[in-house]
């Protein structure tokens, strides 16, 4: 391999939390937005809005109340950094949300932790607890809230997640208006992933240029990585974006690699043959962590048949395109390979997921054709026969 | 009163009557009730002035949400790609034996609940499950028996 992938301790290294907080404050918030803009940080949940330009958004509303929502509802398959964030590192992720809070100018914030991670609820509210004590010594006025979830994937959604927050169904709304002008309780609110709030803290203490200085120009910076699947080293690793699906394989396969599917259910699958010119970042397929790798003892019909059941049941059943969608691609593909439909009626069902992609109200039923299309396009034979 | 109308009102009472209260309200009787009877749903549609069928539209959203009786110890099994890759079946089917009660069943005794579930978020280290708030990760037919077995004990 031409180039080793770097690793990176930005996430998981322990600092004085306090100590950057304490120096941040003493600079105005447009500075440390524009150091964060600077940055090139996105998102890290998935959708890789660029977190700067989020909080100044945030900041340009004026408001009675704003909210900093820190999105732990981690239910993408194949990704499981957020829990091991808030294992490890909970004052972190905590500091992350008060400096967020100073920059937009929000007294409040909620963690909105899944259900499936109850057990990260006592620890949690410890740390919570210190950390008020600091802040109050500090002088600043910030207070944290945690929210459970109860088992919704749809929830990790922010509109989503902000109607569970506010006692209902967890389903998403039209956008706009963003949260960032109505959020919660309709006031501005910066929804930000849990590893997104620890980056920016990180970027508070070192200043812009070491993160610009990593990974890509559509991509800055590093990454936590889940990994999982047919792997000698299943776990979670910082690295530095940028690199291809082959140095990753190189580093991550068990020599027997036939594809990846990379940003979980609603990612891409990627085979062989492509794994060279695949890079990993915006510029190429995009992850909110999940890298599953699958050796050529899977069946690819499985593992479509158990993404699309993932779907079909996690939708929230509010549009049509993606309640009825999710639904028939499943059907659609059991239907051919039991020899129901011919193999032709697999085109019907792409011309359907594009349909999902134009027409679904959110996130949840537009990426369902990108595991769809991209096993079918790679694994045709195996979804037949 | 009634011991759930106490129940809800009590929750009423420590998380506020608002809108926002109403999933920590239902959260909080699952978790001692072990599910939401029409009788909760009225009651907590009482305290909270809202509709019945509004609050039995929110619960039933939520997967962890059950209106319908389930065990003291609700199992969830994580039945997604890599877990089943590494064999979730099989710990299902271990369980499923020594319960005797198939998926989506609960106990005669109203102990133990046998359900599948989404990503629990442990895919490096599946087979995984829940037991109430309680996680198994790596779990194994064996390990899995010990657990059940010190459920079983448990009363």
């Amino acid at each position: 391999m031409e180039k080793q992938i770097k690793k990176v301790d930005l996430i998981f290294g322990k600092v004085d939390h306090l100590a950057i907080l304490d120096a941040c404050f003493k600079r105005t918030r447009d500075e440390i937005i524009l150091d964060v803009i600077d940055s090139g940080l996105r998102g890290r949940g998935g959708a890789g809005f660029p977190t700067g330009l989020k909080w100044k958004f945030a900041k340009n509303e004026e408001a009675d109340q704003k909210y900093v929502i820190c999105n732990a509802d981690e239910g993408e398959p194949g990704t499981f950094k957020d829990r091991e964030i808030l294992t490890q590192v909970p004052e972190k992720v905590l500091a992350g949300m008060a400096l967020c809070g100073y920059c937009i100018g929000a007294s409040e914030g909620y963690i909105y932790l899944r259900g499936e991670y109850n057990f990260l609820l006592p620890p949690l509210y410890k740390a919570i607890d210190e950390f008020h004590q600091k802040l109050k010594k500090m002088n600043f006025d910030f207070t944290i809230r945690i929210c459970s979830g109860s088992g919704a994937y749809v929830c990790g959604e922010e509109t989503a997640l902000m109607e569970s927050m506010e006692g209902r169904r967890g389903e998403p709304r039209n956008k706009p208006p963003f949260p960032t002008s109505e959020g919660f309780l309709g006031k501005p609110t910066s929804v930000n992933n849990v590893e997104t709030l620890v980056f920016a803290l990180m970027i508070g203490q070192e200043g812009p240029t070491k993160f610009k200085e990593m990974g890509t120009f559509d991509s800055r910076g590093s990454k936590v990585f889940s990994v999982s699947g047919d792997t000698p080293n299943p776990g979670i690793y910082e690295l530095e974006l940028g690199m291809t699906l082959e140095q990753f394989v190189e580093e991550f396969g068990d020599g027997d690699t036939k594809a990846v599917q990379v940003g979980g259910a609603s990612g891409f699958c990627v085979s062989r043959k492509d794994f060279k010119s695949t890079l990993i970042g915006f510029e190429g397929i995009p992850t909110g962590g999940s890298m599953m790798l699958f050796n050529s003892s899977r069946s690819m019909y499985n593992i479509l048949n158990d993404y699309l059941e993932f779907m079909e049941e996690e939708s929230c059943g509010q549009c049509t395109p993606c309640r009825v969608g999710c639904q028939q691609l499943l059907k659609g593909i059991e239907a051919v390979k039991k020899g129901i439909k011919p193999p032709s009626y697999l085109e019907d069902l792409q011309k359907l997921s594009d349909t999902m992609r134009i027409a679904s109200k959110c996130g949840l039923g537009q990426s369902v054709p990108n595991p769809f299309n991209s096993i079918i396009n790679n694994f045709r034979e195996e979804i037949i026969y | 009163m009634t011991k759930i109308k106490e129940l809800v009102k009590e929750q009423a009472e420590k998380h506020g009557r608002a809108r926002t209260s109403l999933m920590p309200i239902l959260q909080e009787v699952v978790r001692s009730e072990n599910y939401l009877s029409e009788e909760a749903m009225e009651a907590i549609a009482e305290e909270l002035d809202l509709s019945t069928a509004d609050v039995f539209g929110t619960a039933s959203f939520y997967t962890f949400l059950d209106t319908v009786p389930r065990g003291k110890y609700v199992i969830r099994v994580c039945k997604t790609i890599t877990c089943h890759m590494k064999g979730k079946d099989e710990i299902i089917r271990t369980i499923s034996d020594m319960l005797k009660i198939k998926l989506g069943e609960t106990t005669t005794d109203k102990k133990f609940s046998l359900l599948q579930a989404n990503c629990l978020g442990w895919c490096h280290k599946g087979p995984v499950m829940l037991i109430n708030d309680e996680v198994y990760p790596e779990i194994t037919p064996e390990k899995v028996t010990e657990i059940v077995n010190q459920y079983l004990k448990k009363g």
